[in-house]
């Protein structure tokens, strides 16, 4: 079985995996990274949403393969330390969170969504299509909006 | 340390220890009859059952003779003060809410709480149900007044120390004030709180010295939901539990006949592989493994138990089981309606779940479980050990929506563990949380209304459902045993259920509605707001149109019609704060809907956008509601958040197509529930001050939104829905079966 060696959250990991094998399973199952969240398996209701590079990702969906020697963060990741990054600080301004299984997802993509848009629209918050079933939108919305402003 | 109001209960899961002490209270909630008051001008109604005695009622009238051992409280010696709560947290934010009530009582910084789910507690027998909007109703007596009682021992002990009368004695801040201001931190008398012997009667406060409780309170739990570290069933590590998938069938109930798992056990990572009564069990070291294996199965199939029925023939049953109206339509005018509601699937973001270690002399489960101890009880049973080797774990769940009042997927882990003879890591795939998982039944209602001289004269309301699956009980073998009886066993249940929740909130005359159900061997089960969403909801499309036909406006029709002052004052809240009647562009609406339930009322004003009738949105939403006691406006207006989602994703497009005993839909982008795309871009939330006791929160938000929606709709395109979801095309290629 091939090994791959990527930076998950900031620190060199190393796994034995096949090359299909779903990063999201390589993080909850072998690497006991547990934020990101089963929802669907085919990327569409996002609960699993993380970070490759910087740029959003479904580890659903994203072979390991394609993570080798690339940079992953997960929810247990975005925050330094004690400081929380500033959707993070915005979850918790607005109590977003029922249930919460589908909020790390959710503040993953809004954290890649102000990573690459300082100005943003109610339209750019509409294509964030992560499902929240406890039906969390508006309260998601302010969150962003926000965290958009202290950005 | 026996005394009047704190008696030790047996079985209960917490060591006492020599230096902490733990109260139970024995508590008699009262159950209060109040029939309202009726408008004058209207012909009145007389009081439906629901009015009088309501589901949560009932079930605080079943809870009550285990009240007294409800709350148990834990005073750590390091000042935190340890709540175990016997319900189930999906998401609702009780835990936040009795929290809340703890750090009241002993006034306590709320940071210095903590609430833990308790193990299934069968000497609870009734009063571990997690359902009908019940919690804050039901604990907020006993939670309160154990809370008083550790107050008062720890007054007590300080009076001892001290020397001072109790009477003396203050508590602010986590501490015993003294006479001479001097602050005596808690954690420096538990130890001799722990060992007092005698009576400590205490009285909660009244509400008017409430300093905490009512005030907007964010979420305890958030800071962990926010940082990832927030565990969820399958986020546990358990010795030995291995990710563990089924393979189901291709029709509801459908059973294994033959199985080849010849090239799936030659796959990486599979670990084992057996038959079990849903499927086949795959084990393996990761769940992308698991599924692979899953998929490489050779599976043949037993027929399942509603192979020949479509969505078509259901229709038809239901249609055909509609009750007739008592009232001709004859000498007098009337309005006759029927409406279709679509099977919805309850689809928690965290799928069915639980982890199980089954071993030859016990056995232990982890799930997010609303109803333990049945659940404990038919476990023990299907693995053939005694009840008391069966320990069960209640974990916070990713969602329930009433999902979770079921316990299968725990009893399939304690199964598979035991065919197996490995502990389990149990986790269903989307597909099969959707295809053979629970739904809300579908149903069908058939309304008319009979009106003369500016009044409602009769107002009849024929509700044909589907079997909606009450055999958890009320969460214990016993009365799950009775919903199981072959003769009016889960049917007199659903009627206990329809008639203690559902009722007409109007003064229309003479009142009558009946509910008749289907039963269909597949797999429902309440959905938030168990009836109401869709009974109530199509009470309030009628009015709409009723009020048309009587050549009113809808907001002043209610008004006339409504029974209380406290309706009207909800409604009139949302009319203001809505404006409603403010003129709207072409393709946009208003409208309005009223929900009362639970001791609880609310009013919904919604504005749509549906200048394309096939793509409308919700683009804003004005609710008020009137819980009561609100213990945590900000959760409440959460709930109520939540509700107005559910609403929009079922009034508009979220359903579940039954094709040949399997719905077609296997994924989230097949069952269309709202996305932020689908959510209103304004919500505005209006908690009504306190006047009375908790009513009910959970549900209250579904219905009177529902109804506002539709509604919106029908005056924004010139259509009256009649079949919900409104717009419910097979747009998608679904999955093999």
């Amino acid at each position: 079985m091939p090994t791959y060696t990527m930076i998950v959250n900031g620190k060199p990991v190393t796994v034995e995996a096949p090359a299909d094998m779903a990063l999201l399973w390589v993080l909850r199952d072998k690497l006991g990274v547990r934020g990101p969240k089963f929802g669907c398996g085919i990327g569409v209701c996002r609960a699993c949403t993380s970070h490759l590079n910087g740029a959003e990702i479904q580890p659903c969906v994203t072979p390991v393969a394609e993570c080798s020697g690339q940079e992953v963060t997960t929810i247990e990741g975005l925050a330094s330390g004690d400081d929380l990054h500033p959707v993070q600080e915005a979850w918790l301004e607005q109590d977003v969170a029922q249930c919460g299984y589908c909020q790390p997802g959710q503040i993953m993509a809004a954290a890649a969504l102000l990573r690459t848009k300082q100005e943003i629209t109610d339209e750019d918050i509409d294509r964030i299509a992560n499902v929240c079933r406890c039906g969390t939108y508006f309260r998601i919305r302010q969150a962003i909006k926000s965290a958009a402003a202290k950005m | 340390m026996t005394c009047d109001n704190e008696v030790p209960v047996p079985g209960a899961q917490v060591p006492v220890r020599r230096r902490q002490f733990l109260t139970f209270l024995v508590a008699a909630p009262v159950l209060t009859v109040a029939v309202p008051g009726t408008a004058e001008a209207v012909i009145p109604t007389l009081p439906q059952p629901a009015e009088i005695l309501d589901l949560g009622d009932v079930l605080i009238l079943a809870g009550t003779p285990t009240a007294g051992a409800l709350a148990v409280l834990r005073v750590g010696e390091d000042g935190v003060v340890t709540l175990e709560l016997p319900r189930a947290e999906v998401g609702q934010g009780i835990t936040t809410a009795c929290a809340m009530l703890v750090a009241e009582e002993l006034d306590l910084p709320l940071g210095q709480v903590r609430v833990t789910l308790a193990d299934a507690r069968p000497e609870l027998l009734m009063n571990q149900l997690t359902g009908g909007s019940n919690t804050m109703r039901s604990v907020y007596g006993p939670v309160r007044q154990a809370a008083a009682a550790a107050r008062a021992r720890l007054l007590a002990a300080a009076a001892r120390q001290h020397g001072v009368a109790v009477e003396r004695l203050s508590t602010r801040d986590g501490a015993v004030i003294l006479p001479d201001g001097r602050p005596i931190v808690y954690e420096l008398l538990t130890s001799a709180a722990a060992q007092l012997t005698g009576t400590f009667a205490a009285q909660p406060k009244p509400a008017s010295e409430h300093r905490l409780v009512g005030t907007p309170q964010s979420r305890i739990d958030a800071r962990a939901m926010v940082t990832g570290q927030f565990k969820y069933t399958l986020d546990q590590d358990v010795p030995g539990a291995m990710p563990t998938v089924v393979r189901r069938p291709p029709t509801i109930n459908g059973s294994v006949r033959s199985v080849d798992s010849a090239a799936a056990k030659a796959m990486p990572g599979v670990l084992a592989i057996g038959v079990v009564p849903t499927g086949v069990a795959v084990v393996a070291e990761t769940f992308g493994q698991a599924m692979a294996a899953r998929d490489a199965l050779k599976v043949t199939w037993n027929p399942g138990t509603i192979d020949a029925l479509s969505d078509k023939e259901i229709r038809a049953k239901l249609q055909a089981a509609t009750l007739p109206f008592v009232v001709p339509p004859l000498l007098t005018q009337h309005l006759d309606m029927e409406f279709d509601f679509a099977f919805v699937s309850h689809a928690p973001m965290e799928t069915n779940s639980a982890i199980a270690d089954v071993r030859d002399d016990r056995a232990e489960i982890w799930a997010g479980l609303k109803s333990p101890i049945v659940a404990q009880q038919t476990i023990a049973a299907a693995i053939g050990l005694p009840e008391s080797a069966v320990e069960v774990h209640v974990m916070q769940g990713g969602g329930s929506f009433g999902r979770r009042l079921f316990f299968d997927a725990a009893l399939e882990a304690a199964q598979i563990s035991k065919a197996l003879r490995r502990p389990v890591k149990l986790m269903w795939d989307r597909k099969d949380d959707m295809r053979h998982g629970r739904a809300r039944a579908a149903s069908h209602h058939k309304l008319r209304a009979t009106f003369g001289l500016g009044n409602v004269l009769t107002f009849e309301h024929r509700v044909a459902s589907v079997e909606t699956d009450f055999r958890h009980g009320l969460g214990e073998i016993l009365t799950a045993t009775a919903a199981k009886l072959p003769v009016a066993g889960n049917l007199s249940f659903a009627q206990t259920v329809f008639l203690t929740t559902c009722k007409v909130p109007y003064n229309f005359g003479v009142v009558t509605s009946l509910l008749n159900e289907v039963p269909l061997r597949m797999h429902t089960g309440s959905w938030r707001s168990v009836y109401s969403a869709n009974t109530r909801g199509a009470e309030e499309v009628l009015v709409d149109q009723l009020a048309k036909k009587m050549g009113k406006d809808p907001v002043a029709f209610r008004r006339e019609f409504l029974k209380t002052a406290r309706q009207r004052a909800v409604l009139n809240k949302v009319v203001a704060e809505g404006q409603w009647g403010r003129s709207m562009p072409q393709g946009f609406a208003q409208g309005i809907g009223f929900h009362d339930e639970y001791k609880s009322c609310t009013a919904c004003l919604v504005e749509i956008d549906a200048r394309d009738p096939r793509n409308p949105r919700v683009v804003k939403a004005v609710i008020a509601v009137d819980v009561g006691r609100p213990i945590n406006p900000r959760g409440l207006e959460a709930q109520m958040l939540g509700g107005l989602t559910d609403a929009i994703s079922t009034t508009l497009r979220a359903g579940l197509h039954i094709d040949k005993g399997l719905p077609l839909e296997g994924s989230f982008s097949q069952f269309h529930y709202a996305r932020q795309k689908d959510a209103p871009l304004d919500v505005r939330i209006h908690v009504m001050p306190a006047t009375g006791e908790p009513g009910g929160a959970g549900e209250l938000g579904v219905p009177a939104a529902v109804g506002a929606i539709a509604n919106a709709y029908s005056r924004a395109t010139g259509i009256v829905p009649s079949s919900f979801p409104i717009i419910f095309p097979v747009d998608f290629e679904p999955f093999p079966r």
